[in-house]
């Protein structure tokens, strides 16, 4: 079992006649997850990938013809605004945003507008979401993790990857995978997946990947130290990141002496997290 | 993407915000022509994309053409924070009253623009912050409805503002909140917005950052690009489609992905080592990308051996591995390469790569250890 998606989901693809839309759809197909529908304006009416999935102009018809009830979006970033907004006009309650380059200020008005309605968005710039043997949705390599009792929720992407990778070594497996993703604003933080594993039976103990910049891991610190039963393990990328400059992520820059890997992991430890000094170091912090 | 102060202040004046009379020089001739035209008295203010220009010297008060002309004379000869003066902006010069500090920033936790303020303007905002925080105003601005009337009175009024001033304060606070939303900045900020002697208010100074992310709706904002802020590797490296971070270990690092490549380094050191550069060659990256950065890996002289981290998600390692060749084959290196490839098509990627002589590594740990002892033993 599991958290946000697993074979229940019923996903529609924003963007999925696109070079990425198309590849990675494929690929959810090919892993098992139930992709209904896709929206490209302009394109309704046609069929991809061998006539495996119908697509639409607009995600309202999408909804109302496949009673989709999840979305992933691979968009161009200056687009994405407008499609994490029609989806959830659409009715969808669950949008992961895999588009990264996303301008802030879309991600205010977004985060804003989604605030007012009982939406859940995750992403962007994010991985997105894999409940193992059951759903996939996003772009996260289905073959790296294996079902499991370790919740897994970083912001990062490739660096999520290794960590499902050293647990699939270590023989352990996840329930589910969550990339919130490394943007200062976005739809779903630390904080409110962790809720979602301490109260998921499934889930047995929690792996948080955390980087520099802002004040989640700290406010995840505070959420675990408060309200969180199971055991939590985590790592914190960019101890070697000097500040001022921008890591890639435009949420992993140190701004102002805040935000640093140090303070970080000083929080993490005082709410009694295993602090893992390099990912592979996780399978053997965490209990089997 | 920071902007000068003379760009910001361009854009302050085109929102209705009053600046003060003065144009850009690029030689102390220009500036004594200036400084004639403004009637004598000028503020010579070194253009650099750098805090703590006055404490440098780079701001200074000229009595005359003549005298305008000397110091911008020096200032041009000067390196402030390492980055050369290219211009100077020669301003009129104003009699101040008080100094005041507006600006507005994204809020991330709040995930709104917040917009900040204070009585106890013109010196460092973040030591006032620090110190005294009650002596800075905020308001959160909700980014559906836009800064409202009431809320600039209410910073006004916060601020102890002469009754008379309210209307033009109001004013510019609304010009402010339309340069950062129309602009995407991230930050747009006045410090110190005046009261002169005659009683007006009037930005003495500004500084603007834009976002990255939405430089593709500003073309005129990419063309004030200053490149002298950036390294020339970061600029190629930019030019590219990669994110390039020059450090100053001997341990180069190519990986795909930012907390990936920031793991990587921070295993590096971890092991002894120090890494060289932050490099993200992205998702999806194919062989030209790859070659590039390699490249640019290369072009630092410290950098004893590269460490290739790439665990393929959406980058297949097989074209990985044709781009590290194929870069090879240009670059010619004669520093020892460590290659790990996780993911889609990694035997097919590690095969090519063994076949051309590199290292290879199963896991990140191992590949840390073999590129830090390759650092202290090889030669380059």
């Amino acid at each position: 079992m599991s958290i946000l998606v697993n074979r229940e989901t019923r996903l529609l693809v924003q963007g999925v006649t696109g070079h990425e839309g198309l590849f990675h759809t494929a690929q959810m197909l090919a892993y098992g997850t139930n992709v209904v529908a896709g929206v490209t304006p302009g394109r309704g009416g046609e069929w991809v990938l061998d006539g495996k999935v119908p697509v639409f102009d607009s995600a309202r018809a999408a909804v109302e013809m496949t009673a989709a009830n999840a979305s992933v979006i691979f968009v161009p970033a200056r687009f994405v605004a407008d499609a994490i907004i029609e989806a959830a006009d659409a009715g969808i309650q669950l949008v992961v945003c895999i588009t990264e380059g996303v301008p802030v200020q879309d991600m205010m008005r977004v985060r804003t507008y989604l605030d007012q309605r009982s939406v859940r968005l995750v992403g962007p710039n994010c991985p997105g979401i894999l409940t193992p043997g059951e759903c996939k949705v996003g772009i996260i390599p289905g073959n790296i993790a294996i079902p499991g009792g370790v919740g897994v929720v970083s912001r990062s992407g490739t660096l999520t990857y290794e960590v499902l990778y050293a647990l699939k070594l270590a023989g352990m497996g996840a329930s589910t995978c969550v990339g919130i993703g490394g943007d200062p604003v976005n739809g779903t933080n630390f904080i409110d997946v962790l809720a979602m594993f301490e109260a998921d039976p499934y889930t047995d103990e929690v792996v948080l990947i955390g980087e520099i910049g802002g004040s989640d891991e700290e406010k995840a610190a505070d959420y675990i130290a408060r309200f969180m039963t199971k055991p939590v393990v985590a790592f914190i990328a960019g101890q070697t990141a000097p500040p001022g400059k921008r890591m890639g992520h435009a949420g992993a820059i140190i701004e102002g002496g805040s935000g640093t890997a140090a303070d970080k992991i000083a929080a993490l430890h005082a709410a009694g997290v295993k602090l893992a000094r390099h990912p592979e170091e996780i399978p053997g912090l965490l209990r089997h | 993407m920071k902007l000068h102060e003379y760009q910001s202040k361009q854009l302050f004046a085109h929102y209705g915000i009053p600046i003060p009379n003065g144009r850009v020089a690029l030689n102390p001739q220009e500036a004594r022509q200036i400084a004639l035209e403004l009637g004598g008295r000028a503020v010579v203010k070194a253009q650099v994309l750098v805090g703590g220009r006055g404490k440098a010297g780079g701001i200074r008060l000229a009595r005359s053409p003549e005298e305008a002309e000397t110091l911008t004379e020096q200032i041009l000869s000067m390196r402030l924070k390492g980055l050369p003066v290219r211009r100077v902006l020669v301003d009129e010069a104003i009699g101040i009253v008080q100094e005041i500090y507006v600006g507005i920033t994204n809020d991330r936790a709040a995930h709104c623009p917040v917009v900040m303020a204070s009585a106890a303007g013109g010196v460092d905002i973040e030591e006032v912050a620090r110190v005294t925080p009650e002596k800075i105003i905020k308001i959160w601005v909700n980014p559906l409805l836009g800064l409202l009337d009431y809320q600039a009175r209410e910073i006004a009024v916060n601020l102890d503002l002469p009754k008379p001033l309210w209307s033009s304060f109001g004013k510019i606070v609304q010009g402010l909140w339309q340069v950062y939303l129309q602009n995407d900045a991230t930050l747009a900020e006045i410090n110190p917005l005046v009261i002169t002697s005659d009683q007006r208010l009037m930005a003495l100074d500004g500084k603007m950052i834009v976002d990255d992310n939405a430089l593709f709706r500003h073309p005129d904002l990419e063309a004030m690009r200053d490149v002298d802020e950036d390294a020339p590797a970061e600029i190629q490296a930019r030019a590219h489609g990669l994110a390039y971070i020059q450090l100053d270990g001997e341990i180069g690092c190519m990986v795909n992905g930012a907390g990936l490549a920031m793991a990587t380094m921070d295993i590096i050191q971890l092991f002894g080592g120090h890494p060289a550069n932050f490099l993200d060659i992205g998702g999806g990256a194919g062989a030209e990308k790859v070659a590039a950065a390699m490249r640019i890996i290369l072009e630092d002289e410290h950098v004893r051996v590269v460490l290739i981290n790439i665990f393929g998600g959406i980058t297949r390692c097989d074209e990985v591995a044709r781009g590290i060749i194929r870069a090879m084959a240009e670059v010619k290196p004669t520093v020892p390469m460590v290659v790990r490839l996780v993911g889609t098509n990694a035997a097919e990627g590690r095969q090519l790569l063994a076949d051309a002589h590199m290292l290879t590594a199963e896991t990140l740990a191992e590949a840390a250890e073999k590129a830090v002892q390759a650092a202290q033993g090889g030669a380059r």
